[in-house]
């Protein structure tokens, strides 16, 4: 067996008196494509964000890539080849979505090799992969919220990573929209990009995935196939109620 | 290096341009008048690399610069030392002080820095009133040395050394805007936890520029005891500075490094003739008002106003676009 790509071990993350995440251990091989899915409040994004660092958990460590990374800040394991969309888009809306781009390319890609590297061309070319060539040069701040999910996406995809977490890029997209984006995400995983996905499009996420984690209260109920999954008694009654 | 070789002319030109003045303007006052607008470029310029580029507010530009004249004064009284030497002496402590309370208060967001700078504005105004060396509450009386030869007047050379300054504070806020670095600052300004996400080292680079940002404010101030010849924490740590420091780059423009060399000029002649023809106590009213206009009609600045009016997107360049992009009509701005 192959060294896992991400080790989450048995992290917890509070918030207040609210525990957001007890005790989560997952353990995600490489080139895996993972689908998390769990009811609202669950504690997905809050693991999507301890993953990336943007929260420090209360306990518990992550590796990722055999590094032990839970005291680095975001920026450190986005070089170490993390990159995350966000649930609610943060473009930077100052910047022409060119610009946006550019970011993870200068500081994540080509960082100490800038002056060689064409930034320009690189940015337009992730923007024509992902159907907003043409909006290049308008401002971040004219977009519409399905040109933001997918500038979310091209962002996360600038920075080149090995692991790639998504937090609902898809909510909102229309089901062409769902279809192209699921079509490069798949890309990517071929090109042996990790992917950890977020949805509450159940279609999409059972299509996409290798592997379903089901999350509820702050815990893992259910891990396996998108099938096994589907069956889960667990599952079944926290979304059927039944 | 597209757009650098027009923009190395006209710094050549400015310097040049400083040089002949001294020779050919008789008046006095006019280089007594020059230097401040000058200096206002200055702190202008630093304060906007920071507050501009980055967000981060900085209410205490007076303290970076008082810290730069009095560590100038320090060095005059104890060593004699030449004005080079104060100069770069000057920068190292205001850029140190920056640096100090960006390493206290950097971690924290927004509005906790600007308290902050504030706070040590009081601080560092309170501790040099009780420096006894340095004149304290006193004040203390610096001797202008003979002017060097080429120079008519010590004030002349001042005028020409705060135009180098000028150019030193342009051509680096020009270099970080149009640099990775300025890509990164802005990104901090829009969101910085997306910024940290997509790989900008945040900290790390809040920290270089509060340091730049705070040495260039000390450039501006290591000059003044020799050009008022005499000193006093008051005037010094005068509000006036804070208040320009950050109006003239908001009624200018703080995108671009061109915002705050309009702004430094127009606000500091204006202060200079409003001074002169009318009142010295209405020049600050004159920016307060200005100010808020600015503030409330035009939160763009002038340079904002000349794009809407130009349907361009920005005055001045622009990182990575060509020129093409640059000139193309779109609604870049806020809406």
């Amino acid at each position: 067996m192959t060294s896992p790509l991400l080790a989450v071990h048995s992290i917890s993350q509070r918030f207040g008196g609210f525990a957001a995440l007890s005790d989560v251990s997952l353990t995600v091989p490489p080139v895996q494509r993972l689908g998390i899915i769990g009811p609202n409040g669950s504690g997905k994004t809050t693991l999507i964000n301890c993953i990336s660092g943007s929260l420090r958990s209360h306990a518990g460590s992550i590796d990722f890539n055999g590094i032990d990374v839970t005291r680095l800040p975001p920026h450190r394991r986005a070089r170490l080849g993390m990159a995350r969309s966000f649930q609610i888009p943060r473009p930077f809306p100052s910047m022409t979505l060119a610009e946006n781009v550019a970011v993870p390319l200068e500081y994540v890609t080509h960082r100490g090799s800038l002056h060689t590297a064409d930034v320009r061309g690189q940015a337009l070319a992730i923007l024509e992969q992902i159907g907003l060539a043409d909006k290049a040069d308008t401002s971040a701040a004219a977009l519409v919220q399905v040109d933001l999910r997918k500038l979310e996406l091209a962002r996360a995809m600038a920075a080149g990573p090995s692991l790639l977490l998504l937090d609902e890029v898809m909510a909102g997209l229309s089901s062409v929209e769902v279809d192209e984006v699921l079509g490069i995400v798949l890309d990517l995983n071929r090109q042996g990009v990790t992917i950890i996905m977020i949805e509450h499009i159940m279609r999409a996420i059972m299509r996409f995935s290798e592997r379903v984690v089901c999350l509820d209260a702050g815990r893992v109920v259910a891990d396996g196939t998108p099938a096994q999954v589907a069956n889960d008694r667990n599952v079944r009654r926290i979304y059927l109620g039944a | 290096m597209r757009n650098w070789n027009p923009f190395i002319a006209g710094t050549v030109a400015a310097i040049v341009a400083a040089l002949v003045l001294t020779h050919v303007v008789q008046n006095e006052y006019f280089f007594f008048a020059g230097y401040v607008v000058l200096q206002f470029v200055v702190l202008a310029t630093a304060w906007n690399i920071l507050g501009g580029y980055a967000g981060y507010v900085n209410f205490g530009s007076g303290a970076f610069f008082a810290m730069g004249a009095y560590t100038a004064v320090a060095l005059i009284k104890a060593w004699d030392a030449p004005l080079i030497v104060q100069l770069l002496a000057a920068s190292c402590v205001s850029g140190l002080l920056g640096f100090g309370i960006g390493a206290l208060t950097l971690r924290l967001r927004g509005i906790f820095f600007s308290i902050a700078t504030v706070a040590v504005a009081v601080i560092c105004e309170t501790a040099v009133i009780n420096w006894g060396f340095v004149g304290g509450s006193r004040g203390i009386a610096v001797i202008q040395p003979p002017p060097p030869a080429l120079f008519a007047s010590y004030t002349r050379l001042l005028f020409v050394v705060m135009a180098l300054a000028a150019v030193v504070a342009v051509v680096l806020a020009r270099y970080i805007q149009n640099s990775w670095i300025g890509r990164g600052l802005r990104a901090i300004r829009d969101d910085e936890e997306a910024a940290e996400s997509a790989g900008v080292p945040t900290l790390k680079l809040k920290l270089a520029t509060a340091t730049a940002s705070g040495a260039l404010m000390g450039l501006a101030g290591a000059p003044f005891p020799l050009y008022v010849s005499f000193l006093e924490p008051t005037s010094a740590f005068s509000l006036n500075y804070a208040v320009s420091a950050l109006a003239m780059p908001i009624i200018g423009g703080t995108a671009s490094w061109l915002g705050p060399v309009i702004g430094a000029v127009l606000l500091g002649s204006v202060q200079q003739i409003v001074t002169v023809t009318v009142s010295s106590e209405l020049n600050v009213l004159v920016v307060g008002a200005l100010l808020v206009s600015f503030v409330v009609a035009a939160p763009q600045g002038i340079l904002g106003l000349a794009s809407k009016l130009f349907g361009r997107r920005n005055a001045g360049d622009r990182a990575g676009q060509p020129a093409s992009a640059a000139s193309r009509s779109t609604d870049a701005g806020q809406s």
